[in-house]
């Protein structure tokens, strides 16, 4: 069987465990959320709301699809496009296991991190060029809000990567995790998982930093002219992503794939699944407790402090490092 | 591997001549976005897999935003650019011969010198352990060269574009007139605390 | 920047997300509400009823009291002479049209103080929602009691003024014609049958 095809059934097989995961966070948000503001939330699909995520999916299908007059024909339709793209693009590199054949990831990319750090960069298009080509002047300060947003925030976020690498040595996801049996990276680099979380949050556009799609302010942002499936595109690349950085956060700093205190009776995989859904928990957390941030605040505070903060957390790791051979 | 070169290629070309050709300046965007995507392929199929990702952090995801951002602000109309005298026939060709003059000399000197390391064939696989040093394009090779062969290249770079952001800094970051309403308004704010501090209410 | 402050106040951040876990864990309050209904107090102002008296005659008489004290001009009444032969109510009078605009009334309760026969009485029901702004103009047909039910007492002879017997109550129904789409009572088509036989 040539190497492709390999390659090829487990990117099928893991577009649908995505695709899933996906349907059941939001399903799992709207949940939590409720619970936080004494409502039982969605219940009435299936048991305890179990089919929720089918009926949303088969009335965003369903739905119109609509253009503004103004719009922009061909951006318009290929931004909601994009976002999935880089959304999708990142689950390439990740490992879930510990893979001697290369059974748990797609590809094992000796650049692992950076090739993170590329797609997320490119994520920012879908967003910025969906505002853009609306045509419409509330998606469009979304838009540039999203564009400010996520350049600011991406560099404390490279910041907190790059202490990681300094411990670990290696660039490759595979080896960072294998690099934090015994002590995981949260411990050492703590400043560096505190800017990352922050940054993370901010990274996706989620609140409190959701200045991208503030709905009392700017109606819905960047995607307030779309609609039916499109709109659904950008929604599943949200939460999509938002997964993808607890995915990260499990491999940088929480141990990826390695059972804590040695209980390995859950096999690698499963305890990579538990730290991300628990990482996924204290996202929807943070969305049910704070308030949105005002925008000149979130530039300030990701300019002035954030990145300070992560150059020297850098500097103090690389001097370290150094110092103890 | 031949596709892998091919199709990258006809991307490259054709994203270039859609970038200078676009009628709508979002478009020469979205074009030259594909145009360093091909291009950072073309770094992989090298086995320069760091300079492949930097390529696309730097030039996709921060400076090309940046063009988008400044040209969705100005131009958020959505109006063709107006056709203008075209001045590019009358300096194309100029520009053209001068280019590829350049170009050859590089690569003519190059191919005499033997500077270019050229990959053995095997290096074309990215194979390699995770993290390995000696493997052309790591990270490690590309760092040791950077800081070390290349220091002072790289050091100058980095005083270059110091000058750029001071030289932003002195142009645009004098008092605007609501910076100058929100320190007013601050230090109104300080006197009257100080006010009520004294006084007591 | 003083104002910044209150953004690094991390010991008020935790507080907050401790708050929101205590949360997720408390008893909510919401009802089920198709499959559970809440008990509404017995003098809930919601849907208008008239009334009846125990030999079948109407209690209204037609004197346009409630409309007058209506303060959301939502009540249209327009009284006629009884026939001798076939009395609709014990009065000289009674009302040939009886219309509420259920969008315009605030549910009040102005009408039933200012009833004197306790004609129109406010029930406890409120559901009221159909697909046609038209169809929330309640005529007679839909707010008199039929001849055999509803026939209880009027409000203030009852203890409290609570009305006893609101499970017998004229029915609430859509007007809309599933088949035609046309509403009976969509104030244009009943002007209209109106002016073809008027008091007919």
């Amino acid at each position: 069987m040539p190497a492709w095809i390999f390659v090829f059934i487990k990117s099928a097989i893991l577009l649908f465990v995505v695709v899933t995961a996906f349907a059941y966070a939001m399903l799992a948000e709207r949940k939590i959320m409720g619970w936080m503001q004494l409502r039982p939330g969605p219940n009435r699909v299936g048991p305890w709301g179990l089919m929720q995520p089918a009926a949303d999916a088969a009335k965003l299908i369903l739905k119109e699809d609509l253009a503004p007059r103004t719009a922009d024909p061909l951006l318009y339709r290929l931004a909601p496009f994009i976002s999935l793209l880089t959304a999708f693009s990142v689950y390439a590199v990740i490992p879930f296991g510990a893979s001697p054949a290369g059974i748990w990831s797609i590809g094992n990319v000796n650049a692992g991190v950076l090739f993170l750090l590329a797609i997320m960069s490119l994520g920012v298009y879908g967003i910025s060029l969906g505002g853009w080509a609306s045509g419409s002047k509330y998606p469009l300060l979304g838009s540039v809000r999203s564009t400010a947003q996520m350049i600011s925030y991406e560099l404390s976020m490279g910041l907190s990567f790059a202490g990681v690498l300094l411990v670990a040595g290696t660039t490759s996801l595979d080896g960072i995790v294998h690099a934090q049996v015994g002590l995981w990276f949260f411990i050492p680099e703590l400043v560096a998982f505190v800017i990352y979380v922050i940054t993370a949050v901010a990274e996706t556009n989620r609140a409190p930093f959701d200045l991208v799609e503030a709905e009392t302010e700017l109606v819905a942002g960047f995607h307030t002219e779309y609609s039916g499936l499109r709109f659904g595109l950008f929604f599943i690349a949200e939460y999509v992503n938002m997964l993808t950085i607890s995915c990260i956060a499990t491999l940088l700093f929480l141990g990826g794939w390695d059972a804590p205190f040695g209980w390995t009776a859950l096999p690698g995989v499963a305890w990579f699944v538990v730290k991300v859904a628990a990482f996924m928990f204290f996202y929807m957390w943070l969305r049910a407790t704070l308030p949105r941030i005002r925008y000149d605040r979130l530039m300030a505070f990701g300019w002035k402090v954030l990145l300070p903060v992560a150059t020297l957390n850098v500097i103090v790791t690389a001097v370290v490092i150094a110092v103890r051979g | 591997m031949s596709a892998l070169f091919w199709v990258p290629a006809v991307v490259l070309i054709a994203s270039a001549l859609w970038t200078i050709t676009a009628s709508k300046p979002v478009y020469s965007v979205v074009a030259l976005l594909v145009n360093f995507t091909a291009l950072a392929v073309f770094f992989l199929t090298l086995s320069a897999e760091f300079l492949a990702m930097i390529q696309l952090i730097v030039y996709s995801g921060a400076i090309l935003v940046l063009f988008l951002f400044v040209i969705a602000l100005l131009s958020s109309g959505v109006a063709p650019l107006s056709l203008g005298p075209n001045r590019l026939p009358r300096i194309a060709l100029p520009a053209a011969i001068c280019i590829a003059v350049a170009l050859g000399l590089v690569v003519a000197g190059a191919a005499a010198t033997h500077v270019l390391p050229v990959p053995a064939p095997a290096a074309l696989r990215s194979a390699g352990p995770a993290g390995a040093a000696n493997v052309f394009g790591s990270v490690q090779d590309f760092g040791r060269a950077l800081f070390t062969t290349y220091l002072l290249p790289f050091e100058v770079t980095a005083l270059i574009l110091m000058v750029a952001v001071i030289g932003v800094i002195v142009l645009a970051g004098e008092e605007t007139p609501y910076v100058a309403t929100r320190r007013r308004a601050a230090e109104t704010r300080k006197a009257m605390r100080e006010a009520i501090a004294r006084e007591g209410d | 920047m003083a104002e910044g402050k209150q953004l690094y106040n991390v010991g008020a951040i935790l507080r907050g997300l401790s708050i929101t876990f205590g949360f997720m864990f408390k008893k909510k309050p919401t009802i089920q509400y198709p499959s559970v209904r809440k008990q509404h107090a017995p003098r809930f102002h919601g849907l208008h009823e008239l009334r009846r008296y125990e030999d079948g005659k109407e209690r209204c008489i037609g004197c346009e009291l409630c409309s007058s004290a209506c303060p959301a001009n939502a009540i249209t009444v327009i009284g006629a002479e009884n026939a001798p032969a076939d009395r609709r109510s014990p009065g000289e009078r009674y009302a040939a049209r009886y219309e509420i605009d259920e969008l315009r009334c605030i549910f009040c309760g102005m009408c039933e103080e200012a009833c004197p026969t306790d004609a129109i009485v406010l029930t406890p029901r409120f559901e009221m929602s159909d697909f046609r702004r038209g169809s929330f103009v309640y005529a007679k047909d839909r707010l008199l009691v039929p001849p055999q039910g509803g026939t209880g007492a009027p409000p203030d002879e009852r203890p409290g003024g609570i009305p006893a017997d609101l499970g017998s109550v004229a029915e609430m129904k859509s007007t809309t014609d599933p088949a035609t789409g046309y509403d009976a009572t969509y104030y244009g088509a009943a002007l209209k049958t109106e002016r073809k036989g008027l008091t007919g």
